[in-house]
């Protein structure tokens, strides 16, 4: 292998890469700036003129600040289950990798269930109808925690197994009552891990689009992916609002992305080859 | 230390059965268990009768097998079951393939290798439905970018979208596009944690790079590769949202899976019918991945 022949694949991957990667967000970029009208020939032009700022304003205030509304719901949605996401799956974690019962397979087995069986829809809608949380913001905040607990138990059971327990058993004697052990002690010894969960599930949530489609219907309780499956009806001839909208709830998943780039990669791949 | 540690070890087996003195208290499982178990386990095995009946949401009446009946009698819904089953062959036999070619790319000394994780990487992380809105105005047949750019090098561009042959492919190439970064990754981790002596051993008995690939790499990221595929078979079996903001499981029902399907079904009313076809899809998980993952384990055994 020559400096040369390496020096080429390098930059054949560049070159490839920008093309099949990069265009379609730079598409996405440049739509948004543009006018009805350009936008509607769907090209890779420049934009002849600055419209980003009267296409974010058209978007934010379209049908009462719709938007708005959105961006709060996904923002409590999204904080709320990924709060108890961590909690509860790391106590599972914590006491599935120290305590060895009978039941262990059980749960094992049950988990293991969670991550391939497709929930069942129109039975859980009715079961939230009968409990009253159909269409509510905090009904959807449960589902998420339930959807997502197989993942995350999986990921704390891993880390929690490498934490050597004479930890906790020297807690113990220092006189340290369960919660003590778990919430002072092991939980803040968690914080690698908890970091790449907050990181997947958030990101999980935050995108999400079925499960808000089923289970929050209507306008009032949108959800950011819902705005613009709403308005891809409503704008389907203005392109350039629909990839405004897109740009503009691809930022938090960006930002997620800037700060947390190595954590996604080493978590996930911790997660994802030993489980 | 030790006398500390082999008291507390002393502790803890002391307590495991008095359930109160347990450091590991069993109430630790209460709140997922409650939450997973009403909204997940529940749903899912009422399923099991649902699935079995005409139902409004507030009446039921049993009918037996004939959701299922049904479902197999018609031919669109057949052709949902096919197609599922092709989308999830043809994503994750890609992935697979491109996901282990990136990361051998990406672990050798290439340059900007930072940039390129990065770029590959990004997509996983963009929403499913802006991906699939973004795609579909790319692929226009004659306004979109994808086919102007092959008109450009003299090559009429298909219509990706309209034509009933290619748009369930061509779904699933976004889907790809979408989920390589991941397959990726954790083709990456695979690699980077083969231990560099095999590679040595290999040099000395003068291997040369193909069979290096051939004969430590390959066999040797087989974790890596049972996770990607159950993990992108799976998702690919369920995949709804990537159909939905692409096709709609059109044109006609020539891009229709089961997931879109439920999905009609319980739009058009349909509670039992729909519930049926979630049991079909469950069934049809079972027997393709549970085999599937046994055959990916087992062979990884013998290695």
């Amino acid at each position: 292998m020559t400096k040369l022949s390496s020096r080429l694949i390098g930059l054949a991957a560049i070159l490839v890469s920008a093309v099949v990667f990069l265009v379609p967000f730079i598409f996405i970029i440049i739509t948004a700036f543009k006018d009805k009208q350009q936008a509607a020939l769907l090209d890779f032009s420049w934009p002849n003129g600055f419209h980003l700022w009267s296409n974010l304003v058209e978007v934010v205030t379209t049908r009462n600040w719709m938007m708005v509304t959105a961006f709060i719901n996904s923002t409590i949605l999204t904080v709320a289950s990924v709060t108890l996401l961590v909690i509860f799956a790391a106590m599972v974690g914590f006491v599935l990798a120290r305590r060895k019962t009978r039941f262990n397979g059980l749960i094992e087995f049950l988990i293991l269930a969670g991550l391939m069986i497709p929930p069942a829809v129109v039975p859980t809608i009715w079961l939230l109808q009968g409990i009253g949380l159909f269409g509510k913001l905090h009904g959807l905040i449960l589902i998420e925690v339930a959807y997502g607990l197989p993942f995350s138990i999986i990921l704390y059971r891993a880390f929690i197994a490498t934490i050597p327990r004479e930890l906790d058993e020297a807690a113990i004697i220092d006189g340290a009552r369960p919660l003590d052990v778990f919430f002072r002690v092991i939980l803040p010894l968690l914080w690698p891990v908890t970091v790449t969960n907050i990181v997947v599930q958030s990101v999980g949530v935050f995108n999400d689009f079925t499960n808000p489609l089923y289970y929050l219907p209507g306008n009032a309780n949108a959800t950011v992916q819902l705005t613009l499956y709403n308005f891809q009806s409503q704008f389907n001839t203005s392109y350039n609002l629909l990839f405004t909208n897109i740009l503009l709830i691809t930022i938090p998943p960006l930002l997620v992305f800037l700060f947390f780039n190595r954590h996604i990669v080493a978590g996930m791949t911790a997660g994802a080859v030993k489980g | 230390m030790t006398a500390l540690s082999e008291a507390g070890s002393a502790i803890s087996h002391g307590g495991g059965r008095a359930i109160r003195r347990s450091p590991y208290p069993g109430w630790f499982f209460l709140p997922a268990a409650l939450v997973y178990g009403i909204l997940f386990l529940a749903p899912t095995l009422a399923s099991l009768y649902f699935s079995l009946t005409r139902w409004t949401l507030f009446n039921s009446t049993f009918i037996g097998l004939d959701n299922f009946a049904q479902f197999f009698r018609e031919p669109f819904l057949v052709q949902g079951l096919v197609n599922t089953v092709i989308y999830a062959v043809v994503t994750s036999g890609l992935k697979v393939v491109l996901g282990m070619l990136l990361a051998l790319l990406l672990t050798s000394a290439v340059m900007a290798r930072g940039y390129l994780r990065s770029v590959v990487f990004f997509p996983v992380l963009v929403s499913t439905v802006g991906v699939g809105i973004t795609f579909t105005v790319l692929m226009h047949p004659t306004q979109g970018m994808i086919n102007e750019a092959l008109a450009l090098l003299g090559v009429k561009g298909p219509g990706w979208l309209v034509d009933p042959k290619l748009a369930l492919l061509s779904v699933a190439l976004v889907d790809v596009w979408k989920g390589v970064g991941l397959a990726t990754v954790i083709y990456i981790a695979g690699i980077v944690a083969i231990p560099k002596d095999y590679y040595e051993a290999a040099r000395i008995d003068g291997a040369t790079k193909w069979q290096n690939f051939l004969y430590v790499t390959l066999p040797l990221s087989r974790p890596a590769t049972a996770t990607v595929i159950t993990l992108s078979f799976i998702g690919g079996l369920r995949t709804f949202d990537l159909i939905w903001a692409m096709t709609r499981g059109g044109p006609g029902f020539s891009s229709d899976t089961i997931a879109s399907v439920i999905y009609k079904q319980y739009q058009a009313g349909f509670y039992g019918l729909s519930t049926a076809g979630n049991v079909v899809l469950f069934i049809l998980i079972a027997i393709l991945v549970v085999p599937l993952t046994m055959l990916l384990n087992r062979r990884q055994g013998h290695e």
